[in-house]
């Protein structure tokens, strides 16, 4: 490649080259492009050129809302133009790199050279081996350091960009949060420094590091004591200390996307989805996304209705999904739902889905709705076996309620229900693994009142403790412990009508090698994916060794970083970045989790002051302000249950505690 | 079907381009979808899971390209079939047009057992994926067809078994086009050949030095063949328009 400036450099359509390697790969039309709501742009030096990558294959990539989003919102700008790259499957990458094709993008198919910035998505962290393998693949070095002034710049963003310290030195940046309004601000730096040949990389990283909400991380150090860090400070004064997330005030403002991108293969989620709110505060103590998406932002109604459609109208699809974390809990949903299933009367059908219901009577209420005719599988999320370990975790269902649930969901001809639960929680003992077995036995007796096929099948994940939640101090539970609880779970359920179905412990073991690594872990992710160890979310082509062997390699101790409980005053990795939440917030849940202390949702009682509308001066955007179905936590029930003590609402608001349906 | 005459409809499209390298199974999920997004009224089937009422012709390998693809449908209500080729056609990935619509009679016989012969024309390569040399490909074409038998070894329900396709081929010439083309009519019943089975067919009888495998295939023509005559799928079977104003 000549050595002219960037602005020289001829792009070329490398579909020529591609073509000939299609015949002899799997599903060859994941790398054609050509979705209705795709577009061609026409690139040129005065539009900053983004390659929007999702490190995983096209039918898991694709559907990603937020590239969808971020896809939309460049190309609509006169300074910018937007593509997609997704991982090409092993046979394809093999086929690619005998032929000494890069990465290229499925729109035009461009190098991926050719771009100013590879923006990477990242919403797990098994697929960080396979960020390495993509830039390799376009030809950029891998680590930060080696890269050239002219290389493109490698941005990420994602849930999992909220602990960005396992690839401080992959990623020159991060965004940290909501994407919408950032990707403008970055787009304008980008698209300076692209006009200016792009000359200095050093300047153009600097620039980047002071938008709010993008963390650079070369231009921070580290310093540890021991095994520990004792403080990562910025090297500039211009630099922010601590990153701050970015946050979408309102989500009426953002209607995308608007052109829905619609596959040609089969994909996951091959649906209209239209993202109803965004944010959680039902306070699930394990659960990433409901502590770092906060407050609650509720897309109004009638944007509701006019996104699906428009959206059913220009893609032809005949399912909607309503997003979100929690369906249930917007606050039009009976409406929506109602009005969406009776307007499609005679036209063939359009299917209405829910993910994330709730377990109650309402929600079996509202499945009703939508499933008209062939109700054949409900889930629910009840996480953990018992009363007292669902107080630990914050996720308030009393065995009735979920019984009510189930039994409304056979009663109306459901024939199957699946149950999600978490295995290796924070003070999870054996009885809590056969509460599962136990919950799973009532479920099927239940369903047998109504049907002899009842079945229940128990889907189990090993927990991985996430920073940025009340159990990012807790030690994980190792291989050999989470193995011998899904045992004892088998054991107590042969010969029942419930069926167990379980996610690699080894796996989970990686994963939480990664989910709290800091920057020492990132050889280990160099080192496994130098060993051959791409697409890890793949049980096919994952392997436990290669992680401990490199985990060995530089002298790293895996359970110091996996089972490991952290104390109250350790440095975390992640401290300088910000999603809102006070220091004292999260310690204080910890301990009212270890106490079994439940929390009310904050969108319907008084602030208990997490520090995420208060530093940010945001607020919850919801239509209604009544809780469902009588209770904060949606199910009916106050907050005493079993607990002796009364539930500490954090921050100096005494005052509330009554009205929040407290002890009595 | 609600109660309403039925509107039985067989239409013409065409793959080609980029959009070769979907799946038969695509090819129906976005046809499908064109019909939704084109408001066109697929009747449906009773039952638990309704399904739309579209019967697929002979399926086109992925990778291959066609001008002649055909697809019979039923509509729920009367439909102008005017201006439909061009409604769908927009609602369709890039390289897919529908070509043609006609209305169809009822019961006529389905697509796949109906169609007796197919067309396709062929750019061959050596296995390697190098040029072929014309003239010598043409002595060689000549030479297979005289043989009594061209045993090949094809993948049958996921087997490998010898097979003679001599019986397969109505005609095989080569066209002096650029890059050179082997023109082939194939029978399709009671089963069918693939182009790429004939040219390896050729290229082993005959000793074809580099062998014989398919760069571009297209399929050009399908065709019933009834007493004696042979019809383009759009004028066998269906109803002269002029009955389809008063049908009931």
């Amino acid at each position: 490649m000549s050595r002219l400036g960037y602005a020289g450099r001829e792009m070329s359509d490398l579909w020529p080259r591609i073509e000939p390697l299609l015949a002899q790969v799997e599903k060859p039309a994941r790398y054609i492009g050509m979705e209705r709501g795709s577009v061609r742009p026409h690139h040129e030096v005065r539009r900053a050129a983004f390659l929007l990558i999702y490190p995983d294959t096209y039918e898991i990539g694709l559907p990603n809302q937020g590239l969808q989003i971020l896809y939309e919102i460049l190309n609509e700008r006169p300074d910018a133009v937007a593509e997609r790259a997704y991982a090409p499957w092993t046979d394809m990458e093999a086929s690619m790199r005998a032929s000494g094709l890069p990465l290229f993008s499925v729109d035009t198919h461009r190098a991926a050279r050719d771009f100013d910035v590879l923006a990477f998505n990242l919403s797990a962290e098994l697929v960080y081996t396979n960020l390495l393998n993509l830039v390799d693949l376009a030809g950029v070095a891998v680590r930060n350091e080696h890269r050239q002034p002219c290389d493109p710049i490698v941005i990420a963003g994602g849930h999992c960009a909220y602990n960005p310290e396992p690839l401080a030195e992959y990623v020159d940046a991060f965004v940290i949060g909501d994407g919408e309004e950032v990707i403008g601000e970055i787009a304008d730096v980008v698209g300076a420094w692209k006009r200016g040949g792009r000359a200095s990389r050093q300047a153009v990283l600097r620039d980047l590091a002071t938008i709010p909400g993008v963390y650079v991380p070369s231009m921070y150090d580290v310093d540890y004591d021991g095994q520990f860090i004792r403080e990562v400070r910025p090297r500039f004064d211009d630099v922010p200390a601590v990153v701050d997330k970015r946050t979408v005030a309102d989500l009426a403002d953002w209607p995308y996307p608007k052109r829905q991108l619609v596959p040609l293969v089969e994909v996951v989620h091959d649906r209209l989805n239209v993202e109803i709110f965004r944010g959680c505060t039902r306070g699930c103590r394990f659960c990433q996304a409901g502590m770092i998406t906060r407050p609650v932002r509720e897309r109004p109604e009638a944007q509701v209705r006019t996104m699906v459609r428009d959206g059913l109208a220009r893609t032809g699809y005949d399912e909607v999904a309503l997003t979100s974390l929690s369906s249930a809990d917007f606050s039009g949903i009976e409406g929506v739902v109602a009005d969406l299933v009776n307007d499609q009367v005679g036209t063939g059908g359009v299917s209405v889905s829910l993910p994330s219901l709730r377990v109650d009577a309402f929600s079996v209420k509202i499945a009703t709705e939508i499933q008209k005719v062939r109700r054949t599988g409900l889930t629910f999320a009840p996480e953990a076996g018992s009363w007292r370990l669902r107080q630990v975790i914050n996720k308030l269902i009393l065995e009735e309620d979920l019984y009510s649930a189930v039994d409304a969901a056979y009663s109306q001809g459901w024939r199957r229900v699946k149950l999600y639960f978490l295995t290796g929680l924070p003070t999870e003992m054996d009885e809590d693994t056969m509460g599962i077995a136990q919950l799973a036995n009532n479920v099927v007796d239940i369903g047998r009142r109504y049907t002899k096929q009842a079945s229940c099948t128990v889907s189990v994940g090993g927990f991985v403790p996430k920073p940025h939640t009340p159990f990012q101090w807790f030690g994980q539970n190792g291989v050999g412990e989470l193995t011998r609880k899904i045992s004892l779970l088998r054991t107590a359920t042969r010969g029942t009508r419930a069926q167990v179905k379980w996610h690699d412990p080894r796996a989970t073991f990686a994963e939480g090698i990664v989910s709290r690594g800091d920057r020492r872990i990132g050889r280990v992710i160099e080192t496994v994916w130098r060993a051959g160890g791409t697409f890890q979310e793949w049980s096919e082509h994952f392997s436990l060794d290669r992680w401990t062997d490199a985990m060995a390699a530089h002298g790293l101790d895996p359970d110091w970083y996996v089972t490991r409980h952290r104390s109250r005053d350790e440095v975390l990795p992640w401290d300088h970045i910000a999603a809102g939440l006070h220091h004292d917030f999260l310690w204080d849940d910890w301990q009212a989790a270890l106490a079994a202390h439940g929390l009310p949702d904050c969108r319907w009682t008084p602030c208990y002051d997490c520090g995420v509308c208060t530093d940010y001066a945001l607020e919850h955007v919801v239509a209604s302000p009544l809780a469902p179905a009588g209770g904060s936590q949606g199910t009916g029930q106050d907050l005493r249950g079993g607990a002796d003590t009364p539930v500490r609402f954090l921050g100096a608001k005494p005052s509330g505690v009554a009205s929040m349906g407290a002890p009595t | 079907m609600r109660g309403g005459a039925a509107n039985p409809v067989r239409l013409r499209y065409t793959k080609r381009g980029k959009v070769r390298w979907i799946s038969h199974r695509d090819v129906a999920r976005a046809l499908e979808r064109a019909f939704r997004i084109s408001e066109l009224p697929l009747a449906f089937t009773e039952g638990f899971s309704p399904r739309p009422k579209v019967s697929f012709g002979l399926a086109l390998s992925t990778g291959h390209e066609s001008d002649a693809e055909y697809l019979d449908l039923v509509f729920a209500e009367e439909v102008d079939l005017g201006p439909l080729s061009v409604s769908l056609t927009e609602a369709l990935p890039e390289g897919m047009a529908v070509t043609g619509a006609v209305p169809l009679l009822e019961r006529a016989p389905a697509l796949q057992e109906a169609v007796t012969a197919v067309v396709w024309q062929v750019e061959p390569v050596t296995a390697d994926g190098a040029p072929i040399d014309a003239s010598q490909l043409a002595a060689h074409v000549v030479r297979a067809l005289e043989l009594p038998t061209l045993p090949t070894a094809r993948r049958r329900k996921g087997r490998d078994v010898e097979e003679d396709v001599l019986p397969f081929i109505r005609r095989c010439e080569l066209r002096e086009t650029n890059p050179v083309s082997v023109e082939m009519e194939l029978t399709t019943q009671p089963r069918s050949a693939k182009p790429g089975d004939i040219l390896a067919g050729i290229a082993r009888a005959t000793d074809l030095p580099g062998g014989l495998a398919e760069a571009r295939v297209l399929r050009t023509h399908q065709w019933i063949e009834r007493d004696g005559t042979r019809l383009e799928p759009l004028v066998a079977d269906t109803r002269p328009r002029a009955l389809e104003a008063r049908a009931s």
